[in-house]
């Protein structure tokens, strides 16, 4: 027991392996913010593309469901470690020259923003055609009838759907450690091969759940929100 | 009914086929600048699709439609243009709901009239004044009842200042005690303004007394038309008699 306490619960270790974890999930919070931000727009856009109209837009459609299907298939480590490690490698001018991070917030960006289509697509089928007919009878075109009257119902729909999608992205930027960005795992695993001490990861994991709490609990909120108001209007 | 110069609002031998299934066969109607006309029938006789096939809404399978001097079914229209022009209330209301009363009013004024806010907003709340809905204008449609939402959705539809009117069976999902509020407004858009309009209904009564002439249809033909006088009091068609009598049976009329 007393071990097992002090393989990863040792307070000595915590002082001297806490500064660096810290400062590694710093890494880990500016990858999610990033990645986050990207992923919303990215998967609204393809989204909207896959729900395009008529057949001269079939090779867009096809295209992004090709996309959705492979990145929401691959593993993140498998897509971390093709960029971080292959992308480099490429010598290709302002490709191969980013720093890690870069690549981080692209495969978390490519994988995620596959699943989130697929979110923001329910959400615009969960809208009823009349909608889109009201807005199309009132003369708005295609594009102002899904921007004004389809996606911000779908958007309202899916923010708990979305904001759980976030959720495992956070805690998705500890593979990145793979593609060599510097992040809270790294950090960890060093400490813990000099020292044979696991505590740096027991920090890691706390700090991580610290995080994901009040993006779940608020997702709650917002699901409970909305059951009350669906409640109220069935009365 | 020439073609050199055709009505108002002209449908010549306009079909229209969901699959195998012919939901509107070869259906002729005019209709003249202010007037009226109702369409009657049954629940599945091709009301609805008629005048979902006016704003384009449906495309057309055969037969030319024109609107105020032009054909609409050569494909060389404008939809968003024409629908400009054509306004349409539907049974379900489809008003958005994520919007106020005032914002689903105003949205295509600003958006596809490119009038900037304070006139959409004026032009809005008087339209809302005259509905007597001003003092809802910043609440969401889920508060309100059924017969007001309606009378917000037919105020969206006159916020564009259409030259023809679709109403889509716009009492039937109302509870009795609501239907004469929304019937009301609808006469007073008659009375006061001479609306051309084309009307899709259960309510027998108020076709009579606001429709210049009524279509009977079944089974997506025109099967008998004239004076309301004429058709409720002396149907000439079998068909027409029948339905009229299983209305009267319901106490609609």
């Amino acid at each position: 027991m007393h071990r097992f306490l002090e393989a990863f619960f040792s307070p000595h270790a915590f002082r001297q392996v806490f500064p660096d974890v810290w400062n590694g999930f710093q890494t880990n919070i500016r990858m999610m913010v990033v990645a986050e931000l990207l992923v919303l727009a990215f998967a609204l856009a393809i989204a909207v593309v896959r729900g395009l109209p008529g057949r001269g837009a079939w090779p867009l459609r096809a295209l992004a469901v090709v996309y959705t299907d492979t990145f929401r298939g691959t593993p993140l480590i498998l897509v971390a470690l093709m960029i971080g490690l292959g992308i480099p490698g490429l010598g290709i001018k302002g490709v191969s020259d980013r720093s890690n991070f870069v690549y981080g917030v692209a495969a978390l960006t490519l994988v995620y923003t596959a699943y989130v289509t697929e979110v923001y697509r329910a959400g615009i089928e969960s809208v009823h055609g009349s909608q889109r007919m009201a807005a199309r009878s009132l003369g708005l075109s295609y594009a102002q009838a899904l921007r004004y009257v389809v996606l911000p119902q779908a958007v309202r729909r899916v923010i708990p759907p979305l904001l759980n999608d976030f959720v495992g992205l956070q805690k998705d930027t500890a593979i990145i450690s793979v593609a060599g960005v510097t992040e809270a795992t790294i950090q960890a695993t060093n400490f813990s091969s000099s020292y044979f001490n696991f505590t740096g990861f027991v920090v890691a994991g706390v700090l991580f759940i610290f995080l994901t709490i009040p993006l779940a609990r608020f997702t709650d909120h917002l699901i409970r929100e909305r059951e009350l108001r669906e409640r109220a209007q069935a009365v | 009914m020439s073609a050199s110069a055709p009505s108002f609002v002209q449908l010549e031998g306009v079909t229209k086929r969901f699959g195998d299934n012919v939901v509107l066969d070869r259906i002729h109607l005019a209709v003249d600048e202010h007037n009226v006309v109702c369409l009657i029938g049954a629940s599945g006789s091709g009301k609805s699709t008629l005048l979902r096939c006016v704003n384009l809404l449906e495309r057309v399978d055969e037969g030319r439609i024109f609107f105020d001097g032009r054909e609409l079914t050569n494909g060389k229209v404008d939809v968003n243009a024409l629908r400009r022009n054509i306004g349409i209330v539907f049974q379900a209301y489809n008003l958005f709901p994520h919007m106020t009363v005032l914002q689903n009013v105003t949205l295509a004024p600003k958006k596809v009239l490119g009038h900037g806010r304070r006139k959409a907003d004026g032009r809005a709340r008087e339209l809302l004044r005259r509905i007597g809905l001003e003092e809802k204008a910043e609440e969401f449609p889920d508060r309100l009842s059924g017969g007001q939402q309606q009378r917000v959705a037919i105020a969206r539809a006159l916020a564009m200042d259409p030259k023809l009117m679709l109403l889509d069976e716009i009492t039937s999902a109302l509870d009795p005690q609501l239907v004469s509020e929304v019937l009301s407004l609808v006469r007073s858009l008659t009375d006061e303004f001479g609306m051309t309009m084309i009307i899709a209904t259960h309510e027998m009564s108020f076709a009579r007394e606001v429709a210049d002439r009524v279509c009977f249809l079944d089974a997506g033909v025109i099967l008998e038309e004239g004076p309301p006088a004429q058709i409720f009091s002396s149907p000439k068609q079998a068909r027409t008699q029948e339905f009229l009598a299983r209305v009267l049976a319901a106490g609609r009329l």
